[in-house]
């Protein structure tokens, strides 16, 4: 059993048109940034925005359509939102037992169900507490819960990790990512972080400006990104060009050696961790090597990247120490220089 | 060190109308209790007239409190969540009974549902019901004058209250009705507390419209604020003595809401 959906969504200036197809068991991870309507197709799915035209079908049974609207409370979903909504006068196991009481399960059956979801997710002990007094993890992992006791068949998950801090993270991540493989239905994940998004997904649909720019698997995605948004999540130096051979003429300017022949349209991406620095033009091995200015220097954990204009524009990831030798500051004119075997060309 | 610069005194063209005004909303309630026969107090409080009237009140105003909240939070909802066009509108005529003089929704009652009223002459012929000059009539009559304290009081809190918990819940599989009961109720129900107990309090108090839909038949219509007008001019003491209980019955329900509103979840 399939869903396929073909959600168009008008609302005022903004448009969605995304076709999404999801199967039994699958994770397909919905990534784009703020605003990009990863949020209204979470909607549009879970019922709670009827579709301007398109459809939504799981199976046999058609949930929106130019003829048909189920509304939420008729759609077996569950959803964990962004920040939970737990309901705060009930506690951890009256929350958990909510949707199957409201489907019909009688009391006591709902609150022994529920009791064995809140022990699934690790809150043995935590029934009778009030969702204002769970931490951040233990109050995301109630509202898993709460959306899997009644058996859905379309998991909805909103930045189910957002409003989490690092450390807690990176655990419930991982929780999550048991549960969900768990699961035997489908399963949307919204998310705008591409690690949340790579760890959990079987399948990645980048979504720009309510349009899908590019799907495939995580690995797929993170070798060969389509648009300079995907490139800068999965962090590549990222081209368009046109190939004879195997040099690539830069649409942008300049040119670049790649290791293999190809043609025609292509992309060319390079990790800036391949980009050297040097005071004047590197000499010797066959290298793509190029002028460039200092535009800005930024400090991360381990490393430091340095943005250069020139043609092209580059990004590079150098050490500390090699930071000290350059002495670099804004302004600067150095040469980049990346090895051919370094780049990685495919057709458009 | 810490030297105070610059606002120096009040100014006087505030303070002074300020403590006037602090004195003419107090010293009336404080002559009232220089005024009390204290010696007579108990003998007068446990009189049957008082009892009689006290016992009225309150079950008039508690009646027309629950009646109030069975019509007044489904109004607010409709009000606050339904979409419903021309709302704005609507909310505006709930508050009418707020500002009108009691007196006039009295006539207009008395035009709709006294005895040859628009409505009142088919209660009469069908069902034999006729509501003026009753004790139905007067928790009618306090309903209609109080209810809008209630409507305002949970709208707001409805208003306030975030809507997408509503959402959680359909995606759960509630029903709308199920909702409101066991998600929308209980998150306003501080706001439905406070405006249930001002409802009361106005209930209570309500004179204009009770004298006039539903008169004065000791036993029957006469309530404390009905009672306290007539003793004036026969038994001077009795009034002053009715005016204390139901100082003190404001005043109790002034200290609850402000629990409430203190500690109350939330």
């Amino acid at each position: 059993m399939t869903l396929t959906a073909e959600l168009r969504v008008t609302r005022g200036n903004f448009s969605l048109d995304l076709d999404v197809t999801i199967a039994s068991g699958e994770v397909v991870a919905l990534l784009g940034p703020n605003g990009a309507g990863k949020s209204t197709a979470l909607r549009a799915l879970a019922g709670l925005l009827p579709l301007t035209s398109g459809h939504i079908a799981v199976g046999e049974s058609t949930w929106d359509s130019a003829d048909a609207f189920v509304p939420a409370e008729k759609r077996p979903i569950g959803v964990v939102f962004q920040d939970y909504l737990l309901f705060a006068h009930m506690s951890a196991l009256e929350n958990v037992a909510f949707g199957l009481r409201a489907r019909g399960t009688r009391r006591a059956e709902a609150r022994a169900e529920a009791a064995r979801w809140l022990g699934r997710v690790g809150l043995d002990g935590y029934a009778q507490t009030r969702p204002r007094s769970l931490s951040g993890g233990q109050a995301q992992r109630v509202a898993l819960a709460r959306a899997l006791a009644t058996g859905p068949s379309l998991l909805l998950l909103d930045e189910p990790l957002a409003a989490l801090d690092a450390s807690t993270r990176l655990q419930v991540r991982s929780e999550l990512g048991r549960h969900l493989a768990d699961f035997g239905g489908h399963t949307l994940l919204v998310t705008h972080d591409p690690l949340d998004a790579m760890v959990l997904a079987d399948r990645l649909v980048i979504l720009e400006n309510g349009r899908a720019v590019q799907q495939g698997t995580p690995s797929e995605v993170a070798r060969r990104p389509r648009t300079d948004y995907v490139a800068n999540l999965v962090g590549l130096n990222f081209y368009r060009g046109t190939a004879t051979g195997t040099s690539v003429a830069l649409d942008g300017g300049g040119s670049l050696t790649v290791p293999a022949p190809v043609d025609g349209p292509v992309h060319v991406v390079f990790p800036p961790t391949a980009v050297s620095l040097y005071p004047d033009r590197p000499s010797g091995s066959p290298r793509n090597a190029w002028p460039v200015t200092v535009a800005a220097i930024e400090q991360h954990a381990h490393t430091t990247r340095v943005r250069l204009d020139g043609a092209p524009a580059v990004l590079a990831d150098i050490t500390t120490a090699t930071l000290a030798d350059l002495r670099l500051r804004p302004g600067d004119g150095l040469w980049a220089a990346v090895k051919a075997t370094e780049t990685h060309a495919y057709p458009v | 060190m810490t030297r105070h610069r610059g606002r120096g005194r009040l100014p006087v063209v505030l303070a002074l109308p300020a403590f006037v005004g602090l004195a003419f909303l107090l010293v009336p309630l404080a002559g009232l209790l220089v005024k009390a026969p204290w010696g007579s107090l108990s003998g007068q409080l446990f009189s049957a007239e008082v009892g009689e009237a006290l016992r009225l009140s309150l079950i008039c105003a508690s009646l027309a409190t629950v009646l109030c909240l069975l019509l007044g939070i489904p109004l607010a909802w409709l009000l606050a969540r339904s979409g419903l066009p021309g709302r704005g509108f609507l909310r505006a005529l709930v508050t009418v009974p707020l500002v009108l003089p009691p007196v006039v929704g009295g006539v207009a009652l008395l035009l709709v549902l006294g005895r040859r009223g628009l409505i009142g002459q088919h209660l009469d012929a069908w069902f034999g019901i006729s509501l003026p000059f009753t004790t139905a009539g007067v928790v009618v009559a306090e309903a209609f004058v109080a209810m809008p304290f209630l409507v305002i009081s949970v709208e707001g809190a409805l208003r306030a209250a975030d809507p997408r918990f509503e959402e959680a819940a359909a995606t759960l599989g509630a029903s709308r009705w199920l909702t409101f009961r066991r998600v929308t109720l209980p998150s306003v129900l501080p706001g439905v507390v406070a405006g249930g107990v001002l409802c009361w309090a106005r209930a209570l108090g309500e004179f204009g419209a009770t004298i006039t839909f539903a008169g004065n038949f000791p036993g029957e219509t006469t309530t404390m604020p009905l009672a306290v007008y007539l003793a004036l001019e026969t038994d001077p003491d009795a009034a002053i003595v009715l005016s204390i209980v139901l100082l003190l019955v404001s005043v109790g329900v002034l200290a609850g809401l402000r629990d409430r509103w203190i500690s109350g979840p939330t």
